[in-house]
Order: C-alpha cells, then structure tokens, then sequence
C-alpha cells in the first residue's frame, strides 16, 4: 500500500535532525524503516513529517571505547553482527542479532531502530537490558544517559521523548564469558514467541556472574533476577541449572495470543532459560 | 491411435530448464501491474472493517473534492448495472445463495466486502481519497463459528432466513456400489472395532506470490481486459453474462501470472469493478490489490468439520466408512465453492478397498470471506480424513500402520477398480511406491531409533507419518461435469502452426501461472513433429490468441489440454501427408512420417515439415488437390479422469519439552504416470510439499470474535520459508494411465494433497505413547504440547 503524505527531511548533522524534531510536532524518525515503512504502508502510522537519519554519519558505526563498547544507533544489523569487537566483548548481542528477520531486514534494519521501537517480541532488548547497556539520547536540553532497565517503558514505549534521538548504546564489556541467545519462534523469520539472553562468567566449575533476561514475557523485557541469585555461586550442572530456571517465569505476566497462552509462556521461559545458560555455560 | 512406443521419445523424460524461468524469475516480464497505459487511472477499494452490517449511509463528498479524483462510485451508483457475481456449480437444484454483488449496496457480510471504490488519476491520490470516503454501518451480529452457523443461530444474510446453502449425499447402497454403511458401523460395533473422529480442516489462504491486478483499456474495439487470473477464458464469458457487453467485444489476457494455487480460479468483484470504472470513465483504469486485501477478500479455502466413522473387522479389515461434512462457504457463493466439497466426495475411500460407504455434506454460510478452490479442492480433506484415520485403526489393531494399509488396498492385479464411490480407478500399483517409499526412508531403521528413543525417555521424541493416497486429476470428462451440475465442460483445446521458416506456433486453451507449459508443450510438440525444441513456440492465455480454452485448474493442463495438443500435432502431421505426396510424387500409401520428415519408403526422397510448410506458403507447386494449410486446431474431452498416487513417508522430532516439530526427513514416491518433463514434476512436488506440510504445521486464517481477520498479515499468517523445510527427497514409480494416449497423470496438486497426513500422523505417531491421539492443525508447538499436557492427564 501507499503510505499517506508526509514531508521528507534527511538531515546530516545530529543538531539538525533535532532542530526539525523541534520545528515539527507530528514528526517520525525513520532508520532503517523495517518496522515503520509497515506502519506506513498499513497507514498504522501516518506522520506529517518523516526525519530520515540515514545520512548522519556521527550515528553510524561500532567504537571500543575502554571498559565499554560503543554502537551507534544507525548501524545496521549486519554491520553489528560482522564487528570483531562485539563478538569479542559482548557475544550476546553478536548471536541475538544473528537472529533478527533475514539477511534483508538485517541489512537495512538498524540497532538502535530496533531497541527504540521497542517491541516486545524484538530480540535486541533483552539483550540490552541482560547485559545492563545504557542509553544515550540527544534533545533540546543536551545529551541524557538513561539505562536499559529504565529505557523500555511499555510495548513501543520507551525513554525517549519526541523531539529526542537515541544516539547510541554504551554496552559494558563482557570478555570471555559464555554467552547464549536462546529464540523460540515458529518459522525462521518469525518474532520471537519467547526468547532468552544468557550470558555468564565462570570461576573453574562454578558460575562467578550470570546476567539472564526474557524477551516477550510481558509488554518490557524481564530481567530474571532469582534465576541470577540462583546460579551465581553455584556448579554450572544439568541439575543446578534446572533449578536456577525453574524460577525464570517468576513475576512474569506474558500476553495471550495466537502463539500461546502465558501459562504456555511461563513454562517455555523456564525450559528456554535452563537450555541458554547451559549452552552459555559451555561457550565460557 | 498411435503409441509412444513407435516413436523415438527423445524429448519426453528430458529434464528441461524450463524457458519461461528467466523473464519471470528477474520480473522483466508484463506482469499485469507492469503494465502502463496512456491516460490510465487508478482504482482504490473501501472495504468493509465489519463482518456483518448495514450500511446506513455513505458520504463520498470529501473523497471526490479531494486532489486527482475523477469519480467515487458507491454501491447504490451501480446497483443495476453490476449484477451478480456467479455461482457456476449448483450442487442441489434447490441451493440456497444469497445475490453476490460486486459492491455491497446496503448490507455487507464479510469484513473486507467493497462498499465504494474511488477512482483517481495517480495510485497514491486514490488511496488518499478512500481513506475521505465515510461510511456509516449499522453492526449486526455475525455468524462466525461454523457448527453454530449450521444451526441458524445467528444468520449470516437476515433475508436468505437460513445459513444452509445446499445438502448433499452419496449413499453407496443408494447408488448400488456398495453395502449400507449403517450395517457395516453396528456390525462392527459388536466385535470389531469402529473408530470415530472429529477433524477439523481449519481455513487456508491460497497467498499466491502476485496479489490480483487488473487492467482494462476500453478504448480498444475490443475492450481489453487483463488480469492476473487463471482463467481468462471464464473472466471473458462472465463478463459478458454479467455485465451484458457482447462477448465479441471483450478480450481477455493473462499475461504472466505469478500463482494461484485455485486463489485465482475466480471470476471477481475486482474484475467487475474495474470494467464498469473503464467503461463509466471512458478511460483506462488498473487495480493493484495490495496483500492486506489480498488475505482478507482474495477467496479462502477448506474450512470444513469432518465427523468420521470408519467400521473395520477386530483385525483391521475396513468394513465401511461414513463421513458428515459441515462445508464454510463463508459469506457467498463464487465460482465453484458450493462444489469444493464435491470434489473430495469420491476421495474418501482412498486407495482402499471397502464394501460401504456414505458422504453426507452441508455446506454452510457465515459472516466470513468466501471460500472456494485452493489446491486440492476437496481432495486434500478426503485425504487426510482417511489417512489420519487409517492410523488410529492401526494403533487399535496394534500393528505397523503400514501393514492396516497393505491389508486394504487395492492389489496391483485388481485394475481397472470400481469404487465404493463409484469410480473407476483405471491402474496403480501401491505396493511399488510403498516398497520404493519404505527403502528410501530406512522405514525399520527409524522404527528401531523411535523405540530406543521411547524406551529412554529421550525429550526430543521420533515420529513416522505416513499417506498413502490417491487422486483424481484432470478435470474433467464434460458429461462428467454436466452431470453433477456444473455449468461448464471440461474439454480442451488447441492449435499447431507451422510457420514458413519451419517454426512452430502452438497455441493452448490451458492458462500456465507457474506450472511451465511453455516448456512442457515444446517439448510435447517437438517430439511429436520431430522439430527442435527450440523451434516451438508457445502461446496461451489471450483470448485473442487462445480462442478456446478452459484454463489451468485440477491437475489437468498436462492430462486435457496436452493431450489436445497432440491431438492437434497429430492432425498437422495428417495434413502434411497429402501435400507430401504431391510434391514428391508419390503415392500416399508409401509416405512414412518419422523424425519429422515425411520419406518416400524404399527411397532417399523426402521432405521434412519445414520443407513442406515453405512449400505450402509459396503455394507455388500445389495443385489444390488438398488444403494448403499446415495448421490444426483440435478440440479433446477426456474419457475419464487420471487418478495418480503414491506414498509419503515423513520423520518428525518432537520436542516434548516445547512441543516443537521438526520434520526431519520426508519422502515422496508419486507414480504421476508418463512424465514429460521430470525437473518440473520435481518443481510441481516441492512445492505441493511445502504447501501441504505449511496446513500441518503454520497456517490458518483466523478472526476474532467480530469476525475480523487476525492473520491480515503475513506476519501472523505464517508460510514456511526454504529454512523451515527439510530436504525433500522424491522419486517415482510410473504406471502408465490407460486414460489417455500418452499415459500422463496429473501432479500440480499430489504434494498439497500426500503431505498434510504424513506430517500429522508422524507428530500423532511420535506422542501416542504420551496419550496423544490427536492435534489439531496447525500443529504449533503451542497445540502440540497442550496435547501432551492433556495426554499425561488422560
Ligand atoms: C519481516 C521482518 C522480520 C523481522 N524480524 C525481526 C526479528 O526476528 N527480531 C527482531 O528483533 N526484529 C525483527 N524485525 C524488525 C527489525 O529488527 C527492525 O530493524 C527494527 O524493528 C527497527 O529498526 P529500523 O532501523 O528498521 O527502524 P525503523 O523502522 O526506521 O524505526 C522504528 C521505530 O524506531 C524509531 N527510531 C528509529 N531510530 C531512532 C533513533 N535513533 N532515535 C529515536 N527513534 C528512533 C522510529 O521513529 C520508529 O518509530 C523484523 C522486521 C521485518 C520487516
């Protein structure tokens, strides 16, 4: 379908692009389009004013910043899939990110379109939210660094304000721990029905950290803190693994829908949660 | 008639590239929205968002002031010039239908029913201005659920007074091919073994690749029509009917058609619409649909309950089989809905060979998007019907359900079969394709992995599904046709030029959307004529240049209309003979045709049908004596049907844990008869394959309790891609048909038709011991593991 009028900028500084976002009110932000050219198309979305970030080169691109890796918001999937440095620091997101869509979507598709769109099902933000990213994001005001945990508020609804942008993603370094992103979809380019980011650091045979989070167990991803307190300390066994996940789903409320029920869900978080950190176990 | 033997095959069996492949793989082709005419408009539809509703008023005001509109046409605007669209298949001499309009005037009753239509001069200003147009819909409560519809809880059109379209039965003791079923079900109750079972067939979307898109030039003398359809050939006749333009002056054209799968064996609303826009506008006018359109208006297919008693001995000897069809019609009538269920009806028995059996169908209206042929029509439910139950009975025999199957098939040496149907199945060998099957998938290695499997409790549990079917294919003898109602024939036609350079035009009735007749007709035409493939040329799907026809639908392009080209080759060859003989001075009785010359026997003299078709351009020699002419037209109707077959064999992997499937091997050995071209036969499986195994596994239409479709899009509505699919290995048993002079079947829709049953009764096989007796489909790994959640209870 066509989508319905709008003005088109593409602005080439980050200044500009915010002044436009402050100039108009009913405007959108397009990256890679991948889920607002649907929008669009479908009329779900109808902006008066599209600010395509596509030529602001200060957005794009993966840094090593000291203690953090940097990945700006424009980079796209495949791009964040390929770097050296994200597979070497934070395998978690160079595995979850494997999995988004098909090699189309994950050539045009951004990082930082997915993890502002904020969909449920989406694969980065358990990721981001696992491996305690934070956020920074450019408006009027300056520049604001919010974390993962604060950065997703609902199902698309995040942190940011309208005339805002995120610029990029702060990830801490997680060299040579185990890392494991464990997707429960139907088909191959299907979303996820629920998904688990695992990644953990072990100390001889037992587990020194674990970071453990759920994708589409509730309208934001799901840190599993007790499945976390239950793992830190203890053997990275069959058996202490299953306990430790049989607590994933605690807390959870996952949605109902053609794919399964929650109690479907809850159960599926466990098993998945088990699966992801052994595997994340195995890769240590 | 002449064999096959006598002549060199050279091309028949030659695994072809097919030639059409490029310009439709790169897209550089006329795909109907490709095509761009001078002054053309645009169509945009406003559909209905409600299921069932009256329209209580419609305010256009907005939508025509707005930028580029030429004219918002509602309902009301063309109530006497629309029509109504056609039924073309009376099941019952009193079926029930309500009017099916083009554009709903003041009662709707499906969501996606067109209720105005706005026509613009770009596609963007039409879409714009449909969204202006305003309609006020007075909601009414819809029949959804089709039992409940069946029952006349909630009607779905208030003046028809009643959901049921038409009742419809075949009794084999009525009709004296077989014993009373009722017998055979209490007898078996008393010692045997009856095993009931209710399916559900849940509703598909055919979701072929190019949504529908017309075109309409009626500037031409002839109004120019083309669409993106199967059946051109029908578009022309209805459009007529309907519309009352003189047939004359219509001309229909499919240009490339990018699939239909019996989504596009229709004649439309759409169609309808864009010609009276033409013909109002004066102009050139096109409508692309887009696909949210497309999976909420395009027709749907199956959507049945399927109530099942199969009577069979204590040791598994089948006894009867009574079968009660609650049919969703959904909210009208098109071509052939009403017959969908027909065309199973004679399926049921399958490849068996029991003494009893009653069908009994009640096709049923709702407050959804119609339904009406999608392949297999009706056929795939028979199918998986008896191939599910099959299994059941073996598990209460207790033995391999191949051995339930061997104990009631038809034997190798019993053909020509009558039916308990009343057919007459003219060969098949089951045991062949079995044995073919069984060794190809290491059928007793993976029975020894699934019992170790179980004996150790492995989560990730192995299943064996097995189908063994059959099918009637190439549609259809007419008297056939005309004897269960329908208003059509089924015979076919076509037309061999030679031309005077010595290449070969042939022209065919049938209507290819991705089956390859280019390719498969050259191949056909080359061997019989003895000119290179190259040499042909093949033409179709233009009512100017295919002038008879009947189109692509029920595996019966190869079987019909191939079988009237040759017929027309054949009669090019006859008229060569004579002209031959004059020219090389020879007696008739001593010309041999061979190789595509025509010899003088005992002799070096000869001329080939080059030779002779630049001979008869020039006329220069001919002494009239005979027609100077090498072109023929032939006209065939079949004797019978083709009725191919054969087993599929498929592994699956449950993960009891998720409840997740995957197939792990599937096998496929089809006995489609004398192949002309295997590469396409291979093409024609893969994809039938993965159609098949999507019913089983991912797909299904579902709406919400407004009636409101929730799989609109295809992200909810979900197809298998290449990742999704195992590695299919296929292969083939050939037993000739005596139905036709080249032995063909038929395999557009085999694949569609074995697999469903194979992946089901594996996924069943793999959790029986956790007492699963069933799932219904799609088997998501959702249903599977309430299933086995369900099983550990019971
Ligand atoms: C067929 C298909 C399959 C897919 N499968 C998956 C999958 O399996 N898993 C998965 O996670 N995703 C999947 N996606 C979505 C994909 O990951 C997209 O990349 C992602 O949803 C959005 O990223 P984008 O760059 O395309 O953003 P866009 O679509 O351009 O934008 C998305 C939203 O984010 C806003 N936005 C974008 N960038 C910024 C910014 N820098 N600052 C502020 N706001 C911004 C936009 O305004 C818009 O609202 C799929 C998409 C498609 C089409």
């Amino acid at each position: 379908m066509i989508p319905a009028p709008f003005e088109y900028f593409a602005p080439a500084t980050i200044d500009e692009a915010l002044g436009l976002l402050r100039e108009h009110s009913d405007a959108k932000v397009l990256a890679g389009g991948q889920s607002l050219m649907p929008a669009l198309r479908l009329r779900l979305a109808a902006p008066d004013t599209i600010v395509d970030l596509a030529k602001i080169d200060e957005l794009r691109g993966v840094r090593d910043d000291g203690d953090v890796l940097v990945i700006g918001a424009m980079t796209p999937h495949s791009v964040v899939q390929s770097s050296p440095v994200v597979n070497e620091h934070a395998r978690l997101i160079s595995l979850a990110t494997a999995t988004v869509g098909d090699p189309q979507i994950r050539h045009r598709g951004t990082f930082g379109g997915s993890l502002a769109h904020a969909d449920p099902a989406a694969d980065l933000p358990a990721v981001a939210v696992a491996l305690d990213a934070s956020f920074v994001i450019a408006g009027p005001d300056g520049r604001r660094t919010v974390s993962a945990a604060d950065f997703f508020q609902g199902v698309f609804s995040t942190a940011l304000g309208e005339d805002e942008l995120l610029v990029e993603v702060r990830v801490p370094k997680y060299t040579g721990w185990g890392a494991h992103y464990e997707k429960f979809n139907r088909v191959a380019q299907a979303w996820s029905i629920v998904s688990v980011a695992a990644a953990v650091r072990l100390d001889g045979d037992s587990i020194a950290e674990a970071r453990v989070a759920l994708g589409n167990m509730g309208s934001t991803p799901v840190r599993a803190t007790a499945v976390e307190q239950a793992l830190v300390g203890g053997p990275a066994t069959a058996d202490a693994v299953r306990e430790a996940a049989a607590r994933a789903a605690d807390g959870t409320s996952p949605v109902t829908d053609l794919n399964g029920d929650a109690d479907y869900r809850r159960h599926l978080a466990t098993v998945l949660t088990r699966r992801a950190v052994l595997a994340a176990a195995g890769t240590a | 008639m002449t064999t096959t033997e006598d002549r060199p095959a050279t091309e028949i069996g030659n695994p072809r590239l097919r030639k059409e492949d490029a310009r439709l793989i790169t897209g550089r082709t006329r795909w109907t929205d490709n095509i761009v005419l001078p002054g053309m408009q645009h169509i945009a539809m406003v559909r209905s968002p409600f299921a069932h509703a009256r329209i209580t008023s419609i305010d256009t005001e907005a939508a025509r002031a707005a930028t580029g509109v030429v004219a918002v046409i509602t309902g009301a605007d063309i109530a006497d010039e629309q029509g109504a669209l056609p039924n073309a298949w009376a099941v019952v001499s009193d079926q029930q239908a309500p009017v099916h309009p083009s554009m709903a005037v003041d009662h709707v009753a499906f969501a996606g029913e067109i209720v105005a239509m706005v026509i613009a001069r770009t596609a963007a200003e039409a879409n714009d201005a449909a969204e202006l147009v305003d309609v006020d819909y007075e909601e009414l409560a819809p029949a959804l659920e089709l039992r409940a519809a069946a029952r006349d809880e909630v009607i779905a059109h208030p003046d028809l007074g009643t959901n049921v379209s038409a009742v419809w039965a075949y009794d084999s003791a009525e009709s004296g091919t077989g014993g009373d079923v009722e017998a055979a079900i209490a007898a078996a109750r008393n010692g045997g073994i009856v095993i009931e079972k209710e399916i559900r067939q849940q509703r598909l979307i055919p979701a072929f690749m190019e949504p529908r898109a017309i075109v309409v030039d009626p500037t031409t003398e002839q109004m120019t029509v083309w669409s993106s359809t199967q059946v051109p050939h029908f578009v022309r006749i209805f459009i007529a009917l309907v519309l009352g333009i003189p047939e004359s002056k219509i001309r229909v054209i499919a240009p490339d058609v990018g699939g239909g799968f019996g989504g596009k064996l229709q004649f439309t609303p759409e169609e309808v619409l864009t010609v009276i826009a033409a013909r109002r506008t004066g102009k050139p006018c096109k409508y692309c649909e887009t696909r949210s359109e497309s999976l909420m208006a395009a027709h749907h297919g199956r959507d049945q309950w399927q109530q099942v008693t199969l009577a069979a001995t204590a040791d598994g000897t089948v006894t009867g089989l009574k079968v009660e069809l609650t049919v969703d019609m959904g909210a009208y009538l098109g071509l052939v809905t009403s017959a969908i269920p027909l065309l199973g009806a004679f399926m049921y028995n399958g490849i068996y060979k029991f003494p009893s059996y009653h069908l009994g169908i009640t096709n049923v209206f709702t407050n959804k998007t119609w339904t009406d042929a999608y392949r297999g029509a009706g056929r795939p439910e028979a199918t998986y019907a008896i191939e599910r139950v099959m299994d059941e009975l073996a598990a209460r025999v207790g033995v391999d359900p191949l051995e339930i199957r061997e104990r009631n098939w038809i034997k190798h040496e019993e053909f020509p079969f009558s039916t308990v149907s009343g057919l007459q199945y003219d060969s098949g060998n089951y045991e062949a394709a079995t044995a073919k099957a069984r060794e190809l998938f290491g059928y007793d290695d993976l029975r020894k992995e699934q019992a170790e499997r179980r004996e150790s409790g492995d989560p990730v549990q192995l299943g064996i599904g097995i189908s063994t079917y059959t099918e009637m294919c190439g549609l259809a003898p007419s008297r056939w046709l005309g004897s269960m109602g329908y208003v059509g024939g089924g015979w076919e036609h076509a037309a061999v030029r030679m031309l005077p350079t010595g290449k070969v035009e042939v022209v065919t009735g049938t209507s290819p959307h991705g089956q390859g007749h280019e390719t498969a007709w050259s191949q056909l035409v080359a061997d019989r004529l003895g000119v290179a493939f190259e040499d042909v040329e093949v033409l179709h799907g233009d009512t100017q240049v295919a002038v008879r026809g009947l189109d692509t639908y029920g595996s019966r392009s190869l079987a019909v209309g191939g079988m009237a080209v040759l017929a027309a080759a054949d009669k090019v060859i006859e008229k060569a003979k004579p002209i031959a003989a004059q020219l090389l001075e020879a007696n008739t009785d001593d010309l041999d045709f061979s190789a595509g010359r025509y010899g003088v026997r005992g002799t070096d003299a000869g001329m080939t049908l080059a030779e002779l078709a630049f001979a008869v351009f020039q006329g220069h020699k001919l002494d009239g004596s005979a027609e100077g002419c090498l072109d023929a037209d032939a006209t065939l109707d079949p004797d019978d049907f083709s009725f191919p077959h054969g087993t599929h064999l498929c592994a699956v992997e449950v993960d009891t844990e998720t409840g997740e499937t995957k197939i792990r091997s599937y096998v496929s050995v089809d006995d489609v008869g004398v192949v002309v071209n295997p590469l396409i036969v291979e093409g024609q499986v893969h994809g039938g394959l993965a159609q098949g195994i999507a019913q089983a596994l991912y797909e299904e239409a579902v709406h919400d309790d407004s009636g409101t479709l929730i799989t609109g899009s295809f992200d909810q509505y979900l197809l298998p891609g290449a990742p999704d699919l195992p590695r299919f290995e296929t292969a083939r048993t050939e037993t000739p048909a005596t139905t036709n002079q080249l032995g063909v079947k038929g395999v557009g829709e085999a694949g569609t038709i074995a697999s469903t049953p194979a992946v089901v009764n594996a996924i069943v096989d793999a959790l029986r011991p956790l007492g699963v007796t069933d799932v219904v489909m799609p088997c998501t790994p959702y249903r599977v593991w309430k299933a086995i959640q369900e099983g550990a209870q019971s």
